[in-house]
């Protein structure tokens, strides 16, 4: 009698060497668990079905690179790759909130064109040279630190190996130039919108 | 007595049956069949085979 149940390990390392009826098995296995984590999480079977999907080819490409350790169990492990994955579906949404196009409500009236005209252009432009002139009158170390950030792209790493102040000096540098920014504004009564 | 019509499904029974579409099941797998990762120099390439 062969009734005895193949561990998971067993059949990762046997996918691991290219049995590719070990990963079904997993699959097989675990899928309620996992799906049912991820649905309870979304409440959404589309969605749970896309972060099941994306879970598992995250647990492909780990496993064909020969990137997993046998440290954790599977299922925790694949678990955590859903939970990660079910964070990242709602930091999505909460940047872009999804319009749901029924009834009275028009997509189009949210929706614009993000190129800008003539116009638009020309504002935009006007505004940087001012804010150009404007950080003219913070600070030296202050100034260095924004123009590094802002104009030259660097990170806050960067900024500190070069200016030879520590990354938390760097962050209250570019923290209080941007207060000292604001507060200039205010002095001249502009307004920098467009 | 008002007639009850509606029966309350517990947390247990809402998720007995969710499992993936089968069609999600069988594009990992073919997924994972095509998928094939190639080292080179030190650093492993994933490439996908029709």
């Amino acid at each position: 009698m062969n009734n005895v149940e193949i561990t998971d390990a067993v059949l990762v390392r046997e996918y691991m060497q290219g049995n590719e009826i070990a990963l079904s098995k997993l699959i097989n296995r675990h899928q309620h668990r996992i799906y049912s984590f991820i649905f309870s999480k979304v409440f959404d079977r589309d969605v749970a079905e896309d972060i099941f999907q994306d879970t598992f080819i995250k647990v492909i490409n780990t496993l064909k690179r020969g990137k997993y350790n046998e440290e954790g169990k599977f299922l925790p492990w694949v678990m955590r790759i859903a939970h990660n994955l079910v964070i990242d579906h709602f930091r999505r949404n909460k940047r872009m909130p999804k319009f749901d196009n029924s009834g009275d409500f028009n997509i189009f009236s949210v929706l614009s064109d993000s190129e800008l005209n003539i116009e638009t252009q020309i504002i935009k432009d006007q505004i940087e040279n001012d804010v150009k002139e404007l950080i003219k009158e913070l600070p030296e170390d202050q100034l260095e630190v924004l123009t590094m950030r802002i104009y030259k792209d660097m990170s806050f790493k960067e900024i500190s190996e070069r200016t030879g102040v520590s990354i938390n000096t760097a962050l209250g540098r570019m923290r209080y130039a941007l207060i000292n920014l604001r507060k200039i504004i205010e002095k001249h009564n502009l307004v920098l919108t467009n | 007595m008002r007639k009850l019509y509606t029966k309350k499904i517990s947390k247990k029974d809402q998720f007995k049956d969710l499992n993936p579409k089968k069609e999600t099941v069988e594009f990992l797998l073919n997924y994972s069949k095509a998928l094939r990762v190639v080292e080179t120099r030190g650093i492993k390439f994933g490439t996908i085979l029709n």
